[in-house]
């Protein structure tokens, strides 16, 4: 294709903008519709089949079923998980909001398991709480939300543009008033006004390279390159907890997800190839993937999900999950090698390093009401910082976003979109069809997550980081140079910029926290031990003034539930909130 | 920049005798867009190695001429 003129472009409105037709961002969009905001919903890929759950999801790990568990332990929970390091009062939201987001996808045809006397059949898998939910239909998930999107009421205040990918989000006086992107299939540069920017763009999955070598074949989807991360960072947001990196135990060579979740309440559990468990607890934190990485290190790896002795039926049950919803392939992974879970434990690894809230707590800060620290900007779902948020924590903050994303936007100015920003959005786009013959996307987006690997993997040092940052920086050079033909190309070309940028994130984060925090997500070979004198804090990075990389540090919140048997180093005492004043408390 | 090109075992294949022609159902929805229409023929088939091997290409066709297969550097 032929790079076309800054001028010849399609230019789009809204009152409100989403970026990301995923799980958070659909749900960003419904809850929007209904506070009467003309909504645009741009997705990269189809909304149909997007974002994390692009084929659907076997349950949820986080719901807070009254009668079941309590908000309180559930947020005392997650703050343990994640060494006390957490806004309380943004996970406070998901706990408290996550059953009426339940009833709210039941309305719309969501199945969840019920016991026999009707009530949800919540398993526990947490340290103590039980809030893990299976959905029986869950691969229906993404047609129920379809169906939702193009109801009648819906559909006149949502306009869903598909394979439209954006780059930037605009920036007027410090706030988001738009965004610039282009149709990845006809090349077709876009502009955006919007009266307020949702990012809900996912995870950054493409970011270390996965041991098989393929591109492609990420733990998260790999659409999800850290779009979001990027288009937040050089908005002026800030950033927080990049350092603590994702980091998930999954099927060898398949990469997705071995579902200890799926296969606990049948029997199944994770051994080592003594055949012993290994794991203190089932629930995914820093500190279970450290002792899951120190027994695939020791002479006792590798290690398995045994479920060769469970009766038949209860395989077959097992399998008519784990190979029909999140991953459905998993099955034709298993058969391609002969391997039958009767006969043979599926063995264990674990995943290429990735940023993400969703499972870990790496992402845009964004406090109670989704809002970033730029006005107009709300992020949510994987790529927004509310840790261990999963699904339902990606739909309830896709639904605060679209409340208040809508509020702002009633009372935003509009104003005339910024076009020096517009003529470098184009620049990036564009460039690599003016050298076609430059290296190809692949080569260069292979290299860049091979240094991901050699230098930022845990455990991590300072010399590593440094030859990681040094590589990061040098990329740019083979970035600018790489050739394409094709908007498709452009596409991928675009991300590697993205992954590049979520790269020298991980790199500074990393060696500005000096200590080691969070289990194997901040192992710090040079600097074994936790310093909670110096980092009992949070570590953020924002885009300076002059374009460079700027470190600060936040105070942790004081909490508003307590945590029983965690002392907080800093000896700030809790404020309880006041009744009513959190927004999604119970009644 | 010299260049070169080579083949690529790539993992959805698409059945030429039972994919509809014009359908673009597959195509569609794919997340990576990885699917494309032949011109020549009107048939779907995958015109980038770039695949999550996630499956709704294979789930939406209305005659089972998509088949996911595992990568090659995975399988």
């Amino acid at each position: 294709m032929q790079i076309p003129p800054l001028s010849e472009r399609r230019e789009l409105f809204c009152d409100v903008l989403v970026i990301g037709g995923g799980t958070a961002g659909t749900m960003a969009a419904l809850t929007a519709a209904q506070h009467d905001v003309d909504v645009l919903l741009l997705e990269k890929a189809n909304v149909r089949h997007s974002g994390a759950l692009a084929m659907g999801m076997d349950g949820v790990n986080n719901a807070v079923i009254p009668g079941k568990a309590s908000p309180e332990a559930y947020v005392a929970d997650i703050t343990t998980a994640n060494d006390g390091i957490v806004n309380q009062r943004t996970v406070y939201q998901t706990a408290t909001r996550g059953f009426a987001m339940v009833q709210r996808l039941e309305s719309y045809g969501v199945k969840f398991e019920k016991d026999e006397h009707d009530e949800y059949a919540v398993r526990r898998v947490h340290r103590s709480g039980s809030y893990v939910l299976p959905m029986p239909e869950g691969k229906d998930v993404k047609k129920v939300l379809y169906r939702q999107l193009r109801a009648r009421k819906v559909r006149s205040k949502v306009t869903i543009e598909n394979r439209v990918m954006p780059v930037r989000v605009l920036t007027v006086n410090g706030r988001a008033v738009g965004a610039v992107g282009f149709n990845s299939r006809t090349g077709e540069f876009v502009t955006i006004s919007a009266g307020a920017v949702i990012l809900a763009a996912g995870a950054c999955g493409r970011l270390g390279l996965p041991s098989s070598g393929y591109l492609y074949g990420t733990y998260e989807n790999p659409t999800n390159a850290g779009d979001g991360y990027a288009m937040a960072y050089h908005a002026g947001a800030e950033l927080s907890g990049i350092e603590c990196f994702q980091i998930n135990p999954l099927i060898k060579d398949y990469n997705g997800p071995a579902c200890a979740y799926v296969a606990n309440p049948f029997g199944g559990y994770q051994v080592n190839a003594d055949g012993n468990r290994f794991v203190d607890c089932d629930y995914w934190s820093g500190q279970m993937m450290a002792e899951v990485k120190a027994e695939l290190d020791s002479a006792r790896g590798p290690i398995y999900l045994k479920l060769s002795h469970l009766p038949d039926a209860t395989i077959s049950e097992i399998e008519g999950i784990l190979h029909t919803t999140e991953r459905p392939t998993r099955g034709t992974f298993h058969a391609g090698r002969g391997h039958d879970y009767r006969e043979r434990d599926i063995e264990m690894h674990i995943s290429e390093v990735g940023l993400c809230s969703g499972h870990s707590a790496s992402g845009v800060w964004v406090d109670e009401t989704a809002a970033t620290t730029v006005p107009g900007l709300y992020a949510a779902g994987d790529m927004a910082l509310v840790p261990h948020n999963y699904m339902i924590g990606a739909f309830v903050y896709g639904d605060i976003a679209g409340e208040h994303a809508s509020e702002f936007a009633h009372g935003a100015v509009r104003e005339p979109l910024p076009e020096d920003q517009i003529a470098s959005a184009h620049e990036l786009i564009y460039r690599p069809l003016s050298h076609a013959d430059g290296p190809p996307q692949q080569q260069v987006e292979y290299k860049l997550r091979r240094f991901v690997n050699d230098y930022m993997q845990p455990p991590k040092t300072e010399r590593y980081l440094s030859l990681g940052l040094e590589s990061f920086e040098r990329m740019r050079g083979d970035i600018a140079a790489m050739g394409a033909r094709t908007p498709h190309e452009l596409m991928r070309c675009a991300e590697v910029t993205f992954i590049r940028d979520c790269a020298e994130m991980a790199a500074r984060a990393s060696l500005a926290r000096t200590e080691s925090r969070w289990g194997l997500y901040h192992q710090r070979a040079d600097l074994p031990l936790s310093d909670d004198a110096r980092w009992f804090c949070h570590l953020n990075l924002k885009k300076g003034r002059s374009g460079e990389m700027e470190m600060l540090t936040r105070p942790v919140a004081p909490y508003i539930v307590p945590v029983p048997g965690f002392d907080r180093p800093d000896g700030v005492e809790n404020e309880p909130a006041t009744p009513g004043e959190l927004a999604g408390a119970w009644a | 920049m010299a260049q070169a090109t080579h083949r690529i075992d790539v993992p959805v294949s698409v059945d030429q005798s039972k994919c509809i022609d014009g359908c673009t159902l597959c195509v569609d929805v794919c997340p990576l867009d990885s699917l494309a229409i032949d011109p020549e023929t009107n048939k779907a088939y995958m015109h980038v190695d770039e695949c999550w091997y996630c499956g709704p290409c294979a789930a939406r066709c209305p005659v089972d001429a998509v088949t996911v297969n595992i990568p090659y550097l995975l399988r």
